[in-house]
C-alpha cells in the first residue's frame, strides 16, 4: 500500500474519535437540562460548571481533529 | 484555487522586516524578525481594547452611561467568576485574567470579520498564552507555599493506599494542562474557520454551474450564515473557557491542598 493512502485512511479513522466527544457533550447537556427542568431556580448558578464541563469534554474531540491534521499536513 | 482554498486564510505574511540575524542573505536563511499580519492584528486588538476601556471609563460617573455600563458588566462578570473559583485571595490575579480574557475575546471576534486574520488560530500564539498561565501558576505556587505546593498532587481526603495511583494521574494531568489549554482554543478556532470557508466555498463552485447552481448555492449560503452565528458563540465561549480554566489553575497555586 502506498504511504500516501495510509495517511488519508488514518486521518479518516482519527475523526472517529469525535464520536466519543459527541457522546460526552450530549450527556452533559441532557443531564443539565434534566436537572434544570427539575429545579429551574438552581440552573442559573450552574451555567459556569456547564460550560466548564463542556469545554473539558470537547477538548478530547479537538484532540482527534488535531491527530487528523497532523496526519494530513505534518507526517 | 486561492479564492476557495480553506487553508489560505491562515497564511502568515510579512508586512515589513524589523531586522535580520545570521544567515547568508539567501531566502529563508537566518532569523527574520518581521512585523507580520498576525502581529498587526494583535496590535489592533490591544489598541481596540485600550481605546474602549479608556473611553468607557473616562467619565467615571456614579450613574453610568451605556458605554460605562458595558465595561462594568464585563468587569463584574470576570470578577465574579474569578472570586467564585479562586477565592478572594485569587483576586490579586484579576488584571491578568481579565487581560487574557479580553485579548482572546476581541482577537476571536476581530478574526470573524471577512478577510481579517485570526491570530488565535495559530498554535504558537495560544501555546505562548497557555505557557504564560502555567508559569505564573507554578512560580507563584512555589514562591507562596514552597515545597507545600506539591501537596497539589496529593489531594486531601484521599486514603493512603490509593495515593500511588492518584499521584501519577495528578502529575500527568498537571503536565498536560498547557497542551489541552492551548490546543482547545487553537483547535476550536481553526476548525470553525475551516468549516466556514469550506461551506462558503461551495457557493462559489456551485455558482459557476449556471442558474441551477445558483439555486443550489442557497443551501450552503444559509449554512454559512448559521455557521457564522455559531462561530460568534464559539469565540465568546472559548475566551470564557480560557479565563475559567486560568482561574481554576490559579486556585491550585493559591490553595494547593484543595
Amino acid at each position: 500500500m502506498e504511504a500516501e493512502w495510509a495517511k488519508y485512511i488514518g486521518a479518516g479513522i482519527a475523526t472517529l474519535g469525535m464520536a466519543g466527544a459527541a457522546l460526552g457533550v450530549s450527556s452533559i447537556f441532557s443531564n443539565f437540562l434534566q436537572g434544570a427542568l427539575r429545579n429551574p431556580s438552581a440552573a442559573a448558578s450552574q451555567t459556569g460548571n456547564l460550560i466548564f464541563g463542556f469545554a473539558v469534554t470537547e477538548a478530547l474531540g479537538i484532540f482527534s481533529f488535531l491527530v487528523a491534521l497532523i496526519l494530513l499536513f505534518v507526517v | 484555487m486561492a479564492g476557495t482554498d480553506p487553508i489560505h486564510q491562515f497564511v502568515i505574511s510579512d508586512i515589513f522586516t524589523v531586522f535580520r540575524m545570521g544567515g547568508d542573505g539567501t531566502e529563508g536563511s537566518g532569523l527574520n524578525f518581521a512585523f507580520t499580519n498576525s502581529a498587526l492584528f494583535m496590535v489592533a486588538t490591544v489598541v481596540a481594547v485600550s481605546a474602549y476601556m479608556l473611553l468607557s471609563s473616562s467619565q467615571r460617573s456614579l450613574v453610568p452611561n451605556r458605554l460605562q455600563m458595558t465595561s462594568e458588566m464585563l468587569y463584574e462578570f470576570i470578577a465574579n467568576m474569578l472570586r467564585s473559583s479562586a477565592g478572594s485571595e485569587g483576586m490579586r490575579f484579576f488584571p491578568f485574567v481579565f487581560s487574557l480574557f479580553i485579548f482572546i475575546l476581541v482577537g476571536n471576534l476581530l478574526g470573524l470579520v471577512p478577510y481579517f486574520f485570526t491570530f488565535t488560530s495559530h498554535i504558537i500564539v495560544t501555546f505562548a498564552l497557555a505557557m504564560l498561565v502555567i508559569l505564573v501558576v507554578t512560580i507563584y505556587g512555589l514562591m507562596r507555599h514552597g515545597l507545600g505546593f506539591f501537596k497539589l498532587f496529593a489531594p486531601s481526603g484521599v486514603p493512603g493506599y490509593v495515593l500511588p495511583i492518584v499521584i501519577p494521574i495528578e502529575i500527568v494531568s498537571f503536565l498536560s494542562r498547557p497542551i489541552s489549554l492551548s490546543v482547545r482554543l487553537f483547535g476550536n478556532i481553526l476548525a470553525g474557520h475551516i468549516t466556514l470557508k469550506v461551506f462558503t466555498g461551495f457557493v462559489v463552485t456551485m455558482g459557476a454551474a449556471g442558474w441551477l447552481g445558483w439555486l443550489g448555492a442557497l443551501l450552503p449560503l444559509t449554512m454559512g450564515v448559521a455557521l457564522t452565528a455559531l462561530e460568534f458563540l464559539v469565540a465568546a465561549v472559548q475566551a470564557y473557557v480560557f479565563a475559567v480554566l486560568t482561574s481554576m489553575y490559579l486556585n491550585d497555586a493559591v490553595h494547593p491542598s484543595h
